[in-house]
């Protein structure tokens, strides 16, 4: 067991995610505890470019044309290697597509502790995981054992896990990639929407308290007296009611508009994700406790259907 | 072709959440409890892909209150087999645990292709799907939303932020983490579940001890103290909506 934190990076088609930055940072708090490096794990064919910006102390690139592409059973082989040799102190991974499909196989694996949805690191290394939609915050130490923890985003800035100064690169060995039980065929890229909500101003989000389909018409008609959209969470894109091209959040779109409007949202982390650059949010919900009102600058507690018909009406008027 | 869905009760978010006294856990007694929503999207896939290619299927669910009446829904989807997981569930239980005590389970059941939802919103020591995929030694895949069977394989879809889309091919038997079902989960009247409470049963399974190792060793449960939250407009809903209108305003949007 040595003390450094390892990160296992990210990227998707050619580019490093921004929540590999974000664990870089977090990596960086736990590794000022432990006393240890912060080491970066690349694993991938012909993508040593992707190093240049980590904010690591060391890079650990394994290079294998069965790597290119991320699928669980090769990724799954080359970090279990890895880790069962190095035995670093701690192994960070996104809580995401590709980093919630390695850590829980990992943890039985290698039987090694896993803490799950890490958002920070305090200084005596006790990890705190938000659970329950945001409404609940658990701590859990660092184990003596190598810990695998998912990092979520929206804790450490990206920016902080990024340098201009390229760190090292140790290139390691590939174990055997045989006998492999997922492939990836192809991708399918994000079909385009009549408009692009990641650059749209004015947006009126509607979540599952919209209630059912019909009622989406009375948020496009306030969206068109404020010369806004509409786009949404996910439950209504999925019961759909709105087109995929409409979702905000962690599997839908990122948005920064001047407002972010929401009516019947919760305020999930995945939801929340897509709107931390929004100038402006307002929130309206009937339960006060909703975490959408810890995210808001104004909230509004009431029931949206008191409240919808009449402030259509005072727009109007305001613009005369 | 068979087919298991695993669902797991959670904690309705609408209700207020309370710490326990010990302060390292959810005070159960206030809790409600509801289906898992990605676990009620992996019982929608499995019925649909019954309906496209004739398998059975069977649903398992630990024991918790309410469980039965989860499972009889399940039952008037179509499922054909539902099987309760009894034991000592009560104060909850963790992943590492709960995939353990399935994965014992699965034995002795003929299954192909295992679907559970991609997460729950409890999770803390890792998610069913893929802790259970590693018990049992066969590959997973989690954040799928589409599923086709071919040949021995799943043809699967997986989603990556911003709506990018990975296709895959799985080896089948293999555990799929459901992110959304292909349909929303149909919704069935109340009827129907009564009707299948009399025609279904649940056969219940006892899985002994629970083994609780790899679980989470949490020093402290709390909620979260925010920095700011957010100015809460009052009034009637007229007083509310003008004060909306000058936020509009000063912002420039109106
Ligand atoms: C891997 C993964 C990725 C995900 N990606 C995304 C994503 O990209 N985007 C996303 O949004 N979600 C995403 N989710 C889902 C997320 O976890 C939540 O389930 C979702 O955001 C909840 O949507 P909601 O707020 O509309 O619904 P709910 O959480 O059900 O909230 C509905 C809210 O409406 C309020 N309400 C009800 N009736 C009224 C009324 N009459 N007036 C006012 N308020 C009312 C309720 O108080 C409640 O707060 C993802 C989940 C997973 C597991
Ligand atoms: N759809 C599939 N079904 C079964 N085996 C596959 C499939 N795709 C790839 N393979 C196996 O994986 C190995 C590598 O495939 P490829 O990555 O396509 O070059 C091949 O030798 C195949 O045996």
């Amino acid at each position: 067991m040595n003390q450094d934190i390892y990160t296992v990076v990210e990227h998707l088609q050619g580019q490093v995610s921004d929540i590999s930055y974000s664990m870089l940072s977090a990596a960086r708090a736990l590794a000022n505890f432990t006393g240890g490096n912060v080491i970066a794990v690349l694993l991938g064919h012909n993508v040593e470019g992707l190093t240049r910006n980590l904010a690591a102390d060391h890079v650990l690139y394994i290079d294998d044309p069965k790597l290119a592409e991320f699928t669980t059973d090769a990724y799954l082989k080359a970090l279990a290697q890895l880790i069962g040799e190095k035995q670093p102190r701690a192994v960070l991974f996104g809580n995401t597509s590709i980093g919630a499909d390695l850590a829980s196989v990992l943890s039985v694996r290698l039987a090694l502790p896993l803490t799950y949805s890490c958002q920070s690191i305090s200084e005596n290394g006790q990890l705190t995981s938000q659970i329950c939609g945001g409404k609940i915050m658990a701590e859990t130490p660092l184990s003596d054992l190598t810990t695998l923890i998912t990092i979520i985003p929206g804790g450490y800035k990206p920016e902080e896990g990024q340098t201009t100064v390229s760190p090292p690169v140790t290139r390691l060995e590939s174990p055997s990639l045989d006998d492999l039980r997922v492939w990836l065929k192809q991708y399918f890229e994000p079909e385009a929407g009549d408009v692009d909500i990641s650059k749209e101003p004015i947006l009126i989000s509607v979540g599952r308290g919209i209630s059912n389909e019909d009622n989406i018409e009375l948020a496009e008609e306030l969206a068109e007296a404020l010369g806004g959209v509409v786009c949404a969470s996910r439950p209504v894109v999925d019961l759909g009611w709105l087109p995929t091209s409409r979702m905000v959040g962690k599997s839908g779109q990122k948005v920064k508009p001047k407002l972010y409007l929401t009516m019947g949202i919760s305020g999930a982390p995945e939801h929340v994700e897509g709107i931390a650059d929004s100038e402006m949010i307002i929130a309206i919900n009937s339960d006060p406790t909703a975490p959408i009102f810890d995210f808001a600058k104004y909230g509004v507690e009431i029931d949206l259907f008191d409240l919808v018909d009449v402030l259509i009406e005072k727009v109007e008027e305001a613009k005369g | 072709m068979n087919i298991t869905a695993i669902l797991k009760l959670v904690p309705d978010l609408v209700e207020e959440l309370e710490i326990d006294d010990k302060g390292t856990g959810l005070d159960m007694d206030w809790l409600r409890l509801i289906i898992n929503e990605f676990d009620d999207h992996a019982v929608e896939e499995a019925i649909l892909l019954k309906e496209r290619s004739e398998a059975e299927v069977t649903v398992i669910a630990p024991d918790a209150e309410g469980v039965d009446d989860v499972l009889y829904t399940a039952a008037a989807k179509g499922a054909e087999k539902l099987i309760k997981l009894t034991g000592d569930f009560e104060d909850g239980v963790n992943n590492h645990a709960l995939a353990r005590a399935v994965a014992h389970v699965l034995q002795n059941i003929q299954t192909d292709l295992i679907l559970t939802g991609v997460q729950a919103h409890n999770d803390l020591d890792g998610s069913l799907g893929p802790l259970l995929a590693e018990y049992l030694h066969i590959p997973y895949a989690g954040y799928v939303s589409s599923v086709e069977l071919n040949n021995g394989n799943a043809v699967i879809k997986k989603e990556y932020p911003g709506g990018l889309i990975g296709e895959y091919e799985v080896q089948l038997q293999a555990v799929l983490g459901i992110q959304a079902a292909e349909e929303p989960p149909r919704y069935v009247a109340v009827s129907k579940v009564r009707m299948a409470m009399k025609s279904a049963t649940i056969e219940e399974l006892e899985v002994g001890e629970l083994d609780l190792s790899g679980g989470p060793e949490i020093s402290r449960m709390f909620q979260p103290e925010v920095a700011e939250r957010a100015t809460m407009i009052s009034g009637d809903d007229e007083e509310i909506a003008s004060q909306l209108v000058e936020i509009f305003k000063e912002i420039g949007v109106l």
